[in-house]
């Protein structure tokens, strides 16, 4: 599987007023590429025109894909809400895009990456019957069992607790090591953590920013990762002041 | 459940109190309003004509409610599944909600007879609409982020509709049916009003005409009775159909 370069450069109004942009946006082949910003600016819109998906707004400018159209059949997505189907299996939801094709799923792999996300024991639970921590745990895997080589990812872990979160940047960095991942978030930690390439967004705009030293993940306690994301926390306190 | 049958039992009791306490204080002929117990008398003298009787209604009710149900969740599918079938079929289905259902029942007794069937139509005619607009409504408020969901795993129309819109719209259906449930017998007996040689509304129409009053309340009880354990069954039913999406 070989991970695309992937861009949007264009603006975006809803109803004739001017919701973001002009933007250029390029995600990092291969790497993860995380768009910080305070909400309402336009994230998960941005992401949504990427992906494909119905957004309200008008969009003016162009999406490309390894420099060519967009392809949404090479794309994953994955949102805050783990939209698991309350009437399934745990299994049964992380083999759902297999039947929504029509397609014979692959359960032995399903099986495989349930126990990856270390959710081999609840496999034939409902999701009714695991903790929120765990939910995401399988949306994660259900996001693997497509085995897209770009993966968005819309603030997937921002309803989770502070160590359940951790737990989950480390996995997802792991199993989605390889791929064109686009994270939205609105914290700075998540972002300066996981990033090797951070877009911060604004009202005034989108602001490519340089990385904090050494290579994704980054150590919870590592003193430069600390203090970059001081930085990037007082930049966004200093730009959401009047 | 013993709870709710104890308290259900209880304001029966108080019920049926106050109607014989009503009876005996204004000193009421039995020709206006018979006591409970005079009631009683009349059904278990009669049982066996109101057995009868409500053997025929209850298999209109059914048949019209299998019927009218059926034929609403089809169409609330073909609703969902074509914008076509959107565009032509709801103004039609609406403007069918303007006409009285109940001033239809002489038309349909012209034309289906005294018999079973233009029963079970006026049934279907009460049911169709409050099924088909229940799951279409269903249908149609499948959560957005679900839906963004299959599309994003290049999902087809059928399987999005089968896997996701149906199961998710199975709660809307079951308060579709708990309404059916309670306005299919209204049809029936209307219908049997208007044209019939058997059934409870025919024999209440029947005792009237020949003064006979309790045994007109005891085909009333009767068709309470029926109409009120149809209401739980269907309800039951539900509860399992909807028990599984929650
Ligand atoms: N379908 C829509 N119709 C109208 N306004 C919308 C729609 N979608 C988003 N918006 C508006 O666009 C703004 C940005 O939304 P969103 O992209 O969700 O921001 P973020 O993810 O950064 O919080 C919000 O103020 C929201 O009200
Ligand atoms: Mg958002």
């Amino acid at each position: 599987m070989t991970a695309p370069a992937l861009s949007l450069s264009g603006r975006a109004t809803i109803d004739g007023s001017p919701l973001f942009g002009p933007v250029d946006l390029a995600l990092e082949p291969g790497g993860w590429t995380c768009l910080l910003g305070p909400s309402g600016v336009g994230k998960s819109t941005l992401l949504r025109l990427i992906a494909g998906l119905r957004t309200g707004v008008d969009f003016a400018g162009q999406i490309t894909q390894a420099g060519g159209p967009l392809d949404p059949a090479s794309i994953a997505y994955m949102a805050q809400d783990d939209l698991l189907l309350p009437w399934r299996s745990v299994l049964g939801n992380v083999m759902l895009g297999a039947e929504l094709r029509g397609q014979k799923g692959d359960r032995a792999r399903a099986e495989q990456l349930l126990s990856n996300v270390g959710l081999g024991d609840h496999a034939g639970k409902r999701p009714a019957q695991i903790s929120g921590g765990q939910r995401q745990r399988a949306a994660l895997a259900r996001t693997l069992m497509e085995d897209r080589p770009v993966v968005l990812l819309d603030e997937p872990f921002s309803a989770l607790d502070a160590r359940t979160r951790a737990d989950m940047q480390d996995l997802s960095a792991g199993l989605l090591r390889g791929r064109t991942v686009l994270l939205v978030t609105h914290d700075p930690a998540e972002a300066a953590r996981l990033g090797h390439r951070i877009y911060l967004m604004e009202k005034n705009g989108l602001h490519r920013l340089d990385p904090p030293p050494g290579t994704p993940l980054r150590a919870v306690d590592d003193p430069d990762l600390l203090s970059y994301q001081a930085r990037l926390l007082q930049r966004l306190r200093h730009r959401a002041a009047p | 459940m013993t709870g709710r049958i104890l308290n259900a039992l209880l304001v029966t009791a108080l019920l049926l109190g106050l109607w014989q306490a009503l009876v005996t204080l204004a000193d009421l002929p039995p020709f206006i309003l018979p006591g409970p117990v005079r009631v009683a008398k009349a059904l278990w003298n009669n049982a066996e004509l109101i057995g009868w009787h409500a053997l025929v209604t209850l298999t209109e009710v059914l048949v019209g409610l299998a019927f009218g149900v059926a034929l609403g969740v089809v169409t609330a599918l073909q609703l969902a599944a074509s914008p076509l079938a959107r565009r032509l079929v709801k103004p039609a289905l609406v403007l069918t909600q303007a006409l009285p259902v109940f001033a239809l029942a002489p038309i349909l007794t012209l034309w289906l007879g005294y018999g079973l069937w233009s029963k079970v139509l006026m049934a279907v005619l009460i049911i169709y609409f409050p099924v088909t607009s229940a799951f279409f409504d269903g249908l149609m408020n499948t959560p957005r982020g679900w839906l963004d969901l299959a599309q994003s795993m290049q999902a087809t129309r059928t399987q999005t509709l089968w896997r996701i819109r149906v199961p998710a719209a199975l709660p809307a259906l079951a308060s579709g049916l708990r309404l059916s449930a309670v306005y299919a017998p209204i049809g029936a007996v209307i219908g049997e009003w208007v044209g019939a040689s058997q059934g409870l509304g025919y024999l209440m129409l029947l005792a009237n005409g020949r003064v006979k009053i309790d045994l007109m309340f005891a085909a009333l009880a009767v068709l309470a009775c029926l109409t009120l354990l149809l209401h739980v069954a269907v309800s039951r039913l539900c509860d399992r159909l909807t028990a599984r999406m929650v």
